[in-house]
């Protein structure tokens, strides 16, 4: 099919054209489209049969006519230069260069959307990385190879967070810095301006590579724009043994692009009009984090999201949880009580932090400590719950203990300065303080020799 | 043959056309790169086929070859300790030929070709056989003997039968049946779609013990029966399921990752082979077969992951054992078949799932049971399956859930409040049912206690008394309930945090035998009576919660099996004598 252009456009449906009289293109096969005008636009197949090929066209299709459009099919699926001198660089949503550098030049092309990782192939992440968040690190900790997304609502700081745990992630036993590959999906260039001077700042440019697809780009672009960032991260990774950091942000914009394919193919939908198939292919994203066995390299990922109002049980959020290795979530009441980061404890999830805890990796103490925090918390925001129905006086004298540790546990363990990076020692060490006022037995979590070990002597039996 | 071409694509559906004699079913190869896929509708010379591997890169007027046979998996020694993919695909072998990522158009043999395995023959040659009759047995872990059984409908005289070494091919006996002669091999296939009969089912009566407080005590699935685990992500489903497969009492486990993480299944695969069986003090990795199709691996191997694993399970229950059969999640099962329909262009059914998913599921689920095998000593095999279904947005009136429980008998409800208190397993106790509970009280009776039944219900109603009274804390505030109330909301408090709270990452903690279950339950409701008797008489349940014995109590799940005896009995001996001070107190 290589090489032969075609001038038989019958239909064009919002981002779909429809070529006749094509016998065999491939399916995923690349498109090059010619407009009368001279413009190009790259496409790619979704259904061939023969006789008719259709393809989605990444850009914008205004200008698009059905008469003297040329379509050329390349002959090949969509594939992506790779090379080192990638970092630092700057690219838009589909790879091309965005800092009037040179067009990356590389023998080596990978396929975008590649098989996937045999399950067999995989190494168990374990290793603890100290983002400096004492939410992150102390509650929801994340490790080398983890998919962990960020769940946020729209005006909450995901930005800071996100940069900051980019800025100061680190794993304790080695030297190296992670390498930081970020997917700019549909968000404004306000916030990718934002992300480009916090790495400039932070001096972490050189190891950097940009996607930048904004709000203002053509949507049918951001179905690519995450796969070129994670086509660059496994090279890296696998080939160049680094540690990828890999952020892609705003996934939300990426489900609606989704669906504007499949409401363009007039598809049966799902829940809300997204695809039924969208576990499957944000599956194919975000299960390409990890680390495999022999190979140096490793590919962690903090995709964020916007919960449409909110909400949890959307689909975006929903499906992301369902495959994400769990997530942390942004709370809009943390953020209106100036708590910073506003992350929201209890509903945040780290599945993989067993693995990347315990004696020799942070402290033999870490997993029942957490367990005490969250069960403690938990128990304090019931009683604020029940203090703003019937009083504080009402309330037993046990859960006036837990409402001051809750305060307290907001106030001074989630809540940490802009540039606060905290060491795991000292998480753990607000957190023990935090349980000062329990007697041994309220702290029913946590195994008597260790209490024994780590509590706070100063203030124990302060009942 | 040579004439079929693929003339459409369309993701995982691929329509051919010049397929002769094609049958519903049938496994088809595709492409230049041979796809393995399964014809799931005829139309005239059309046949649209179903491709477990990725399509990409696949044009139309590529061949398509018909291998004329329905989907079907080696069935033989050699099956536990592995690890393969929705279509029987050893993904370690995989891995040697194509590499880290997973290859496509590769035809790798379900079982080691060329191992020898020692066959001892149990029958003597000359004898009558008939149907599934044992003929001798492979050592294939040391956990398993693995029986090598008369095909079904093969009844006659054994002409020859070997001893020695064979590998999986090798022809080990010989029967003379009617006019024909028929081999019989150390494996044989079998088509996943098909359930492998049974003689009979009979009422399952004997709980599947599984190590773990709250579905043990509470809400216990009977060895043969079904369960349903739904819960939102987060809730602790994939915890669950991996703690039955690493504790519950069966021979044989087989463990269905379907659609779910890879990271989770490198779990499972790196921490098995480290983890000691309770009772035999053998690797699990042993008794375990897993299947992993993740959900980055093509849909619809995904959607046949489901059926190799049943057909493995049913396998082995035939040979007499009791299975487990863990399918994480069919949520994603189902998704698979939603997709799948949705490009035949079916009419949907609710929420755009196909019409037939109700019948899918239920005709899944019955596969399970506790069977009297097709055998001439009609011998006992059970097959016990637990689903996990993950509702969308944790709402259980979704399709897949509600369809599940019509058919399965046991329902542990998983519950986003309590887990995100880190109360794990985060089972909820007021909406999980066990229909199976009443069936076994008489196993109860003769293998735990009799007071097992009556502490079982008497812990059940404390629970829910408790969320009564929560309701009315709410309201007035906990100093404004009455003493007696308060001491009932200490026993619920204990039974929820000295016993239903377990951590699947501790030691000790992660397994209960039932005896120590018992010991524990009956320690908890000593007490609880101890302090209503102490209330009424005057003390209040403050100075009750403060005594040391409470602390002893919730030592008890960090204590081993052996020292457990004496410590309940050390914890007997306090309670009485602090019990007895604090009413000197009173009464002085």
């Amino acid at each position: 099919m290589s090489g032969v252009a075609f001038k038989t456009l019958s239909k064009i449906a919002g981002p779909l054209i429809f070529v006749e009289g094509v016998d065999n293109a491939a399916y995923g096969e690349m498109v090059e489209i010619k407009l009368v005008n001279g413009q190009r636009r790259q496409g790619q197949v979704l259904d061939t049969r023969q006789g008719l090929a259709i393809v989605q066209v990444f850009g914008a299709t205004p200008g698009l006519t059905t008469e003297g459009t040329s379509t050329k099919f390349l002959g090949e699926t969509a594939k992506l230069s790779v090379s080192d001198e990638m970092l630092g660089r700057v690219f838009d949503g589909l790879g091309n260069p965005k800092d009037n550098g040179p067009k990356i030049v590389s023998k080596q092309r990978i396929d975008l959307v590649g098989s996937g990782i045999n399950p067999y192939s995989r190494e168990e992440p374990s290793e603890f990385i100290q983002t400096g968040m004492s939410n992150v690190d102390g509650m929801n900790t994340l490790v080398r190879g983890q998919k962990l997304p960020i769940f946020s609502g729209s005006g909450l700081p995901h930005n800071l967070l996100a940069a900051q745990i980019a800025r100061q992630a680190k794993v304790l036993s080695a030297s190296e810095s992670f390498s930081v590959v970020f997917a700019a999906i549909g968000i404004t260039s306000e916030e990718a301006n934002f992300f480009v001077k916090q790495f400039e700042e932070s001096g972490a440019l050189g190891r950097t590579v940009l996607f930048l697809n904004l709000s203002s780009d053509p949507s049918m672009e951001r179905i690519l724009t995450p796969r070129l960032a994670l086509t660059t991260a496994e090279f890296l990774a696998y080939e160049r043994e680094m540690h990828v950091l890999v952020i892609l942000t705003d996934m939300t914009n990426y489900c609606e692009a989704l669906r504007e394919i499949s409401a363009a193919r007039e598809e049966v939908p799902g829940r809300r009009g997204y695809p039924g198939y969208m576990y499957t292919d944000l599956a194919s994203i975000y299960e390409r984090a990890g680390k495999i066995k022999g190979r140096k390299g490793s590919v962690t990922q903090i995709p964020i999201l916007t919960m449409p109002a909110d909400d949890i049980t959307h689909p975006i959020p929903d499906l992301t949880g369902y495959i994400t290795e769990g997530q942390i979530v942004m709370s809009r009441d943390l953020h209106r009580a100036d708590i910073h980061p506003p992350v929201d404890v209890l509903t945040s999830l780290s599945r993989l932090m067993n693995q990347g805890i315990g004696k020799g990796r942070t402290r033999e103490d870490h997993r029942s400590l957490a367990d005490q925090l969250y069960a403690t918390y938990a128990q304090g925001k019931d009683a604020r719950a029940l203090a703003a129905i019937v009083g504080e006086e009402a309330l037993s004298d046990l859960d006036r203990k837990f409402l001051k540790i809750a305060n307290r546990f907001e106030r001074s363990f989630v809540n940490q300065g802009l540039d606060e990076n905290r060491s795991i020692e000292q998480t753990l060490d607000i957190g023990w303080e935090l349980l000062s006022g329990l007697t041994e037995s309220e702290m029913n979590r946590i195994k008597p020799e260790l209490i024994a070990k780590y509590a706070k002597k100063t203030l124990e039996g302060g009942e | 043959m040579v004439d079929a071409i693929v003339s459409r694509i369309s993701g995982p559906v691929v329509v051919a056309s010049g397929l002769e004699d094609a049958k519903m079913y049938d496994v088809v190869r595709i492409g230049e790169l041979g796809l393995v896929g399964e014809i799931i509708r005829l139309e005239g010379n059309k046949a649209t086929v179903q491709v477990y591997e990725d399509t990409t890169g696949l044009r139309p007027g590529e061949k398509v070859v018909n291998t004329k046979r329905p989907l079907s998996i080696q069935l033989g020694p050699g099956l536990l300790k592995s690890i393969y993919d929705g279509i029987q695909r050893p993904l370690d072998v995989l891995r040697a030929q194509s590499g880290d990522f997973i290859g496509r158009g590769k035809t790798i043999p379900a079982l080691d070709q060329q191992k020898k395995w020692e066959f001892i023959p149990i029958k003597k040659k000359s004898s009558d056989v008939s149907q599934g009759e044992i003929i001798g047995e492979v050592q294939e872990t040391p956990l398993i003997k693995h029986k090598i059984m008369i095909p079904f409908e093969v009844n006659g005289k054994l002409t020859e039968i070997s001893e020695g070494k064979f590998t999986v091919n090798e022809i080990v006996a010989t029967v003379q049946s009617n006019s024909s002669k028929i081999d019989i091999g150390l494996s044989n296939w079998w088509m996943v779609r098909s359930p492998r009969p049974v003689l009979r089912k009979l009422p399952p009566e004997e709980p599947l013990l599984t190590g773990q407080r709250v579905l043990d005590t509470f809400f216990p699935v009977a060895k043969g029966g079904t369960a349903a685990i739904p819960g939102p992500f987060g809730s602790g489903k994939t915890v669950t399921q991996q703690q039955l497969a690493k504790w519950a009492d069966s021979n044989v486990i087989v463990y269905v990752g379907c659609g779910e993480r890879g990271n989770e299944m490198t779990e499972v695969l790196t921490n098995f082979p480290k983890l000691e069986d309770p009772k035999s003090k053998r690797p699990l990795m042993e008794r375990t077969i897993l299947v992993a199709n993740t959900s980055n691996m093509p849909v619809a191997a995904r959607e046949a992951s489901i059926y190799t694993g049943i057909t493995m399970g049913e396998y082995y229950r035939d040979m007499g054992y009791g299975v487990a059969l863990m399918a994480d999640s069919t949520s994603r099962w189902a998704e698979a078949l939603r997709e799948i329909s949705g490009r035949l262009e079916e009419m949907p059914g609710e929420e755009g799932y196909p019409a037939y998913l109700g019948r899918k599921l239920s005709e899944f689920y019955e596969r399970g049971g506790k069977s009297i095998i097709v055998s001439p000593e009609e011998r006992m095999g059970s097959l016990t399956l637990v689903g996990a279904v993950s509702p969308p947005g944790g709402d259980f009136s979704e399709p897949v859930s509600q369809n599940t429980l019509r058919v399965t008998r046991v329902f542990w409800a998983l519950d986003a409040n309590l887990a995100s208190r880190r109360h794990f397993p985060s089972i909820n106790w007021l909406t999980s049912y066990s229909l199976y509970a009443d069936d076994m009280n008489d196993w109860y009776k003769n293998n735990v206690s009799k007071e097992w039944i009556s502490h079982r219900k008497e812990a059940l109603e404390i629970l829910q008394r408790e969320s009564e009274l929560q309701e009315i804390v709410q309201l007035v505030g906990y100093d404004a309930l009455p003493e007696p109330e308060k001491g009932v909301l200490d026993t619920a408090r204990s039974i929820r945090e000295d016993y239903l709270q377990q951590s699947a990452y501790d030691e000790i903690d992660t397994y209960t035998s039932i005896k120590k279950q018992h010991q524990m339950l009956a320690i908890i409701l000593e007490f609880g009576k101890k302090e209503a008797d102490a209330i009424k008489k005057g003390i209040p349940s403050s100075k009750i919660g403060a005594l040391e014995v409470r602390k002893m109590i919730s030592k008890i799940k960090w204590t081993p099996e052996d020292k457990v005896e004496r410590l309940i009995n050390e914890i007997k001996v306090d309670m009485d004598d602090q019990f007895a001070s604090l009413l000197a107190e009173v009464s002085n």
